[in-house]
């Protein structure tokens, strides 16, 4: 047992080296750093309460934590929505493994390129004069260019979907392929109408996928600072957008306060849908 | 076959828009990248031109971009070659359980679902006040596979998961060596997967944006670039970076296939029964 302990830890050692000093000691370093002072160009060791102190007694504070629930929420329903008609298409509707898997290769490439770019592309598309815009008064559906379309939060959550859906449709994919499909010919012949089939039998099936799914998606939109910022033209803020904020005036301790908050924030939302699921299982 | 059903119909359609978003406006700034020189960031089109591929070149125009796309090259293989080492070790190693294993496994949830930002702050604070210079291959390349690593492991798990372990016990039984069995046995069957977790490892790299902000140093790495382009460039010059950077993910993308392709191919022709030993 010892022995093999052994051959363990070797094979791991490599894996474990990397996230000791670029995930565990980051994290301490940061709560260390949380208690710190600052001056307007320096930090300096202390054990300060004052940058929590600063955080928890600020209006902001909550209105910014509020805004970035209400981002990770709504992201989190279309992304489900969209994630699992786009999985239930692809493993029910189709019918050959080959076409499964080449129209799910075209869902996952976008998400090889670079988000920037993928965030970049809506410009034309959504600005003042862009195609919206203009389709819908050539239309005659408007008179005047919509101004919300771009720098909103209609467009912050617009670009979340756009860039996270397939970290639903992923994993959803996944489980609904391992499901028995004589299940589902089983629930026909018992006379349930497609509709109570995929209520009663596929959408409890997959719910582990859906699990995954909402980590994956509340994780990404929870600590996303850019998208915010690209999207909403620095109009609106979450709580990555404090932190990065924060940083630009070089005040780490009180970036770090924030950083804290956040951190514990998100690992008690991850840890009580890991209660739900079991990741390594379902893989 | 039986008929498809209405909803089949429907759910095509569902899927054909679907799709259309992805990829549409993506195809839009590759369209655009084309205006013309007096052409606009949106339609309509002022002619054709090469025009703003041509600016790419141009020095005054853009910035440092050719440097910084050589250096988001060199790191994503640096860190490409990384993941696929440390996660097929890691692989292996969650075989069995070992002292330890548990708080490992979700050490490496955490550096999945841990805002990117605080890996970029916290590497970045350690750097600066330990007086090491922040730098692109060192800081930045750490900071890099604390994302691209649980992709690699969570790919790994995947394949461990439906691995036949006869082939290793067969193995055995004709007695090869532990170290035998996974260079002729084990290896092999998983190659194709390896590609995979290369393929995530390189482009998960080349696109990493929040990871690298604080840790990459004074030379920027590409959408670092990319993105301090976007709070001062307001010609088609930023769309015609973005088709090309574009363009070259998707020949990644490419090449990563046709080697999968090639893979299986080769092995069909042979009559290689490896690659098979998953259940």
């Amino acid at each position: 047992m010892r022995n093999k302990s052994v051959i363990g830890w070797l094979l791991a050692a490599p894996l474990s080296l990397v996230l000791l000093v670029f995930l565990v000691a980051p994290i301490v370093m940061i709560v260390v750093v949380s208690f710190w002072g600052a001056t307007e160009w320096s930090i300096y060791p202390a054990f300060l309460f004052d940058n929590y102190e600063f955080l928890l007694t600020s209006d902001v504070t909550y209105r910014v934590f509020l805004n970035t629930f209400k981002y990770a929420f709504i992201t989190w329903v279309f992304t489900l929505l969209i994630g699992f008609t786009v999985a239930y298409y692809l493993a029910f509707h189709i019918r050959t493994l080959t076409w499964q898997i080449a129209l799910f290769l075209l869902c996952t490439i976008p998400f090889l390129t670079s988000n920037i770019i993928r965030m970049i592309s809506w410009i034309p598309f959504l600005g003042r004069n862009g195609i919206a815009n203009s389709t819908l008064i050539s239309m005659g559906v408007i008179d005047e260019p919509l101004e919300w379309l771009l720098f909103s939060d209609f467009s912050v959550i617009l670009a979340f979907v756009h860039l996270y859906t397939l970290f639903m449709v992923v994993p959803i994919f996944n489980t609904m392929m391992r499901i028995d499909k004589s299940l589902i010919e089983a629930a026909a012949d018992a006379g349930a109408t497609g509709w109570q089939t995929l209520w009663h039998v596929i959408i409890p099936l997959t719910k582990p996928g859906i699990m995954i799914g909402t980590i994956f998606v509340v994780a990404l939109v929870m600590g996303d600072f850019i998208t915010v910022r690209f999207m909403s033209g620095s109009q609106s803020a979450n709580m990555g957008r404090l932190i990065q904020n924060d940083i630009a005036l070089l005040q780490y301790p009180s970036a770090s306060a924030t950083a804290v908050i956040l951190l514990v924030t998100v690992l008690i939302l991850i840890g009580t849908l890991l209660r739900f699921v079991d990741i390594r299982k379902e893989l | 076959m039986e008929p498809r059903p209405k909803s089949f119909y429907f759910l095509s359609a569902f899927f054909v828009l679907f799709l259309v978003f992805l990829y549409g406006p993506t195809l839009t700034i590759g369209i655009l990248s084309f205006q013309g020189p007096g052409g606009g960031l949106t339609f309509p089109m002022r002619g054709v031109s090469l025009h703003w591929f041509r600016d790419l070149f141009e020095q005054q125009a853009v910035g440092d971009i050719w440097g910084s796309f050589s250096r988001s090259l060199v790191l994503g293989l640096m860190v490409m070659v990384t993941t696929v080492v440390v996660s097929v070790m890691g692989g292996l190693a969650f075989r069995k359980r070992f002292a330890g294993s548990t708080v490992l496994f979700y050490l490496i949830i955490t550096s999945l679902v841990i805002p990117s930002i605080l890996i970029s702050l916290g590497v970045g604070l350690i750097w600066s006040q330990s007086g090491l210079p922040v730098h692109w291959s060192s800081s930045g390349f750490g900071a890099q596979l604390t994302w691209t690593l649980p992709f690699g492991l969570l790919i790994m798990f995947a394949v461990f998961n439906r691995f036949d372990r006869s082939y290793e016990e067969a193995a055995r039984d004709l007695g090869a060596s532990p170290w035998q069995v996974i260079r002729h046995v084990v290896l092999p069957i998983i190659a194709p997967s390896l590609i995979g977790v290369a393929l995530f490892g390189f482009t998960l790299s080349y696109d990493e944006f929040a990871r690298t902000l604080l840790t990459s140093g004074s030379y920027n790495t590409l959408p670092l670039e990319i993105f301090g382009m976007t709070t001062n460039v307001t010609t088609p010059v930023l769309f015609a970076l973005g088709t090309l950077t574009t363009v070259f993910s998707l020949l990644v993308i490419g090449i990563f296939l046709l080697v999968v392709w090639l893979l299986n191919h080769r092995r069909a022709r042979q009559g290689s029964d490896a690659g098979k030993g998953m259940v």
